[in-house]
C-alpha cells in the first residue's frame, strides 16, 4: 500500500476530528458517531456511537465509544459541506503521480 | 514492526468491560488487560455472547488472546446506558439451539438461492477469500 497516500488520508481524517461521520464496515455494519481520533493505519475511534441501520446488531446497545480497526472499514460517510472535494481530488492526484515516479 | 503493549490503566478503568466483534461474527465481552498497535488483545473473564433475534446467551471462556487481524471493532461497555430493555437472556443450551436453527434456516435459503442461480447458468464466487488484506 502506498505510504504517502496513506499519509494524505491520515492528514485528511485528522482534519475531520470532532465531526459526525458514518463508518460502514466490511461486515455491513454501519456506525454513526463523532470522530474522536485516527492513527497512521486509519484505525478510527468514535464517540457517542449509534448503529444507523435497524438494530440487527443488538450487541452495540450499551457501547458509547469504540475503536474500529482500519482494515475492516469499507466506507466513511462524511457530510458534503465538511469536505473540499476539489482540494482533496487535486491532492490525491498529485500523490498518485508522485507514487508513479 | 515490533509489538509494544499499551498499559490499560490510564484511560480505561479496569472495572469497565469491553466488547469486541471478531471477523468470524463472534462477540466477546470481558476485561481488557492489554492492547497493542496491531489491536492484539488480552481479555480477562471473557464471555462469548451469542445473539439470536431478541435472545442472547453468555458462555464463559476464561482468558482470551485475540490476534489483531481478527478484530473488527472494540467498544467500551457503558454500565449506565440501559440495554437490557429489549434483550432477553436465556440459558446456554437454549441459545445454542436457537443458533443451530438459525444456521440451518440460513443454509436452506442459501441452498435454494444457489440452485435457482444454477438453473439460470449463474454462480456466486465464494466470499471466503475476499478480505485477505
Amino acid at each position: 500500500m502506498c505510504i504517502s497516500v496513506l499519509q494524505l488520508f491520515y492528514s485528511f481524517f485528522k482534519s475531520l476530528v470532532g465531526k459526525d461521520v458514518v463508518v460502514e464496515l466490511k461486515n455491513d455494519l454501519s456506525i454513526c458517531g463523532t470522530l474522536h481520533s485516527v492513527d497512521q493505519y486509519l484505525n478510527i475511534k468514535l464517540t457517542d456511537i449509534s448503529v444507523t441501520d435497524p438494530e440487527k446488531y443488538p450487541h452495540m446497545l450499551s457501547v458509547k465509544n469504540c475503536f474500529i480497526r482500519g482494515s475492516v472499514v469499507r466506507y466513511v460517510q462524511l457530510p458534503a459541506d465538511e469536505v473540499d472535494t476539489q482540494l482533496l481530488q487535486d491532492a490525491a492526484r498529485k500523490e498518485a503521480l508522485q507514487q508513479k515516479q | 514492526r515490533t509489538a509494544a503493549p499499551l498499559s490499560c490503566s490510564s484511560k480505561h478503568s479496569t472495572k469497565e468491560k469491553h466488547l469486541v466483534l471478531l471477523r468470524d461474527g463472534r462477540t466477546l465481552i470481558g476485561f481488557l488487560r492489554s492492547i497493542d498497535q496491531f489491536a492484539n488483545l488480552v481479555f480477562h473473564q471473557t464471555v462469548e455472547r451469542i445473539h439470536v433475534g431478541k435472545k442472547f446467551g453468555d458462555i464463559p471462556r476464561g482468558i482470551f488472546i485475540v490476534r489483531g487481524e481478527n478484530v473488527v471493532l472494540l467498544g467500551e461497555i457503558d454500565m449506565d446506558k440501559p440495554c437490557d430493555t429489549v434483550l432477553q437472556q436465556v440459558s446456554i443450551e437454549e441459545i445454542l439451539e436457537e443458533q443451530r436453527l438459525q444456521q440451518q434456516a440460513k443454509q436452506e435459503t442459501e441452498k435454494a438461492k444457489v440452485t435457482a442461480l444454477k438453473d439460470r447458468g449463474l454462480s456466486i464466487p465464494k466470499a471466503d477469500n475476499l478480505d485477505e488484506y
